[in-house]
């Protein structure tokens, strides 16, 4: 069964007439992950707010969990959790506070309102800070505790845009592994993010998106796939190059091309870890010690650049805080 | 509807919560106004002529306690356009509440606000020779009315800070407005020492009738001067609750409105 589905959405934001979201179609399996990637301005934050009910769309229909998303937004606001790109609770509140406040507006009496915010500090190690204000939190707690405000009634359906945007690695990986117990715990998960590497780690399914048009969609091994397989690499001694090429050539039955300056050798392999020891076999046999050898899967760059013709994080990278694409 | 108001009254709670955990907006939010008292009572007080009986404090407070209820709506608007840039209102308005819950929630916050501050003012009044001569009934319609003064009021600061894009901005801009409105009236000075056009200016601002008001309420006369004789000069009463009713009844729906479209530019 589908949890979300979004059919030829089409935004364009009066100011500046920008066309936001092109036509742009996705669909998530109950109990899956789907993460959104994209480049700043690629239409990523709109489809989260038009599917969390914050935003209309101009054009197209979606559902959530079944629900008519333009028609009863109020049902949908009962079923789905929100997370955005800034951790939105208030900086003054305690962590308690923020929490316990959120409880009382999903209609939680006072003590399950109470209970829940415990429960959920818990969870996110965030309970030896409940009782200071948020200003006080680091960027990793201020979004877990974002997060846990987002989970008040347990959605069955969560969006999370850009959870780990602006975060510290230390931070990044917690905020993984939280979101990693979350799906485990059959929440069906909507992820917007620019980090390839989120979205590689996180997501059952993954979209492109640029410029408001689903440019491709697969696994992540499909999308790899896609750019071209494994390529071999091999790094040898200046005096070794030439009979290098021929054996990398040979056991590819591709040419092989040579990185002058770092020596280094590699040819597109069908066969993975098989031509990987052929080619090795064939080193020893010719008395050639490799510096470096390995299997390169293209990494989801490779992925963006292959499909877009630019980087994913070459525009504004930096963007303004309170600004939306 | 229930569930309209309870939604409402926890974002209330949220609102005096934060004046729990920031003492501090509380403190300033008194000493600035209880400074204005002494500032006019000792200052220029000496240089004013009120001719009211008792003296110029008489005539003085009812006016701060009209510019203070009047100055709270720039921490009305700028209070609600920093939560739409930390995207608060987005996470409020994906949430099952009623559309009207916020909002709603912050005026009755800042209508607490309101209370604690008149009272503080009232005492120091008091404390500087402030001795309203109507009576016990007189004096608690005279607190309610500026309550209700600074209720409708707030709800201008509720759409000015949902149509803003930047708290600060808000905060100097609401004051560049209210600051001119309240001195170009009759609260701090009588209006019959303008010069005359200044004085149709000042007699028919709106401050100056609800001081009018408050000052009959408290038991003072009013004196008019280009526009003695004129609707308000002789009903203040009446005609503050007329402006109340049009500044609520312009307001309330456009907040609600912009609130739902928020976000949606």
């Amino acid at each position: 069964m589908k949890s979300v589905v979004a059919e030829d959405i089409v935004k364009t934001y009066r100011k500046g007439n920008v066309r936001a979201l092109d036509h742009l179609s996705l669909d998530v399996e109950e109990g899956t992950v789907l993460s959104v990637l994209g480049p700043n301005g690629a239409g990523k934050t709109t489809i989260v707010r038009i599917l969390a009910t914050l935003l209309a769309a101009d054009s197209g229909s979606a559902t959530v969990g079944g629900i008519d998303v333009m028609k009863h937004p109020d049902k949908v606001r009962e079923i789905i959790g929100l997370s955005g790109q800034y951790a939105a609770v208030d900086e003054t509140l305690t962590g308690w506070d923020n929490l316990v406040m959120f409880g009382r507006l999903y209609h939680l009496d006072k003590k399950a309102a109470i209970k829940r915010a415990e429960e959920l500090l818990e969870r996110f190690s965030l309970s030896d800070s409940a009782r200071r204000p948020i200003k006080t939190y680091s960027g990793g707690m201020r979004r877990r505790l974002d997060l846990a405000a987002s989970l008040i009634v347990q959605p069955k359906i969560l969006f999370l845009d850009e959870p780990t945007t602006g975060l510290d690695p230390r931070g990044r990986q917690e905020m993984w592994g939280v979101i990693e117990e979350l799906v485990k715990g059959g929440v069906t998960l909507l992820l917007t993010t620019q980090y390839l590497d989120e979205a590689d780690q996180l997501a059952d399914e993954i979209i492109v998106i640029d410029h408001g048009r689903v440019i491709a969609r697969g696994t992540s091994d499909a999308l790899k796939k896609e750019v071209g397989g494994e390529r071999l690499e091999v790094v040898v001694a200046e005096n070794h190059i030439a009979p290098t090429l021929e054996i990398v050539a040979r056991v590819s039955g591709a040419p092989a091309s040579l990185d002058d300056g770092l020596r280094k050798i590699s040819a597109p392999v069908t066969t993975g870890a098989t031509a990987l020891i052929e080619v090795l076999r064939s080193l020893d046999a010719a008395g050639i010690h490799p510096l470096d050898v390995g299997l390169k899967r293209p990494s989801l760059d490779d992925v963006f650049m292959a499909l877009t013709g630019h980087v994913a994080e070459d525009e504004k990278v930096e963007l303004k805080k309170g600004r939306r694409p | 509807m229930k569930n309209a108001i309870s939604d409402a009254l926890v974002i209330t709670r949220r609102q005096l919560l934060l004046l729990v955990r920031v003492p501090e907006v509380l403190i300033f939010s008194t000493i600035q106004p209880v400074m204005f008292v002494l500032l006019f009572r000792y200052v220029f007080g000496g240089s004013i002529t009120s001719g009211q009986p008792g003296g110029y404090v008489q005539f003085l407070m009812p006016g701060i306690f009209v510019q203070t209820v009047a100055f709270t709506l720039a921490g009305t608007a700028s209070g609600l356009a920093e939560d739409m840039t930390k995207g608060l209102i987005d996470r409020y308005r994906s949430l099952p509440i009623a559309r009207s819950a916020l909002v709603v929630g912050k005026t009755l916050g800042d209508s607490a606000l309101n209370i604690v501050v008149l009272l503080v003012m009232g005492i120091a009044g008091f404390i500087v020779g402030w001795r309203p001569t109507s009576g016990i009934a007189k004096i608690a319609v005279a607190f309610l009315f500026l309550l209700a003064f600074g209720y409708a009021l707030s709800w201008v600061g509720i759409y000015v800070g949902l149509s803003a894009k930047d708290a600060r901005v808000v905060q100097n801009a609401s004051f560049l407005v209210t600051f001119p409105l309240t001195f170009l009236s009759s609260a701090f000075a009588p209006t019959t020492g303008m010069p005359r056009p200044l004085q149709y200016f000042a007699e028919w601002n709106p401050v100056s009738t609800m001081v009018a008001a408050c000052r009959g309420l408290f038991g003072l006369e009013n004196h008019f001067g280009a526009t003695a004789g004129s609707f308000p000069s002789q009903h203040p009463l009446i005609m503050s609750v007329v402006y109340m009713a049009i500044i609520m009844t312009i307001f309330i729906p456009l907040s609600v409105r912009k609130y739902n479209d928020a976000g949606k530019k």
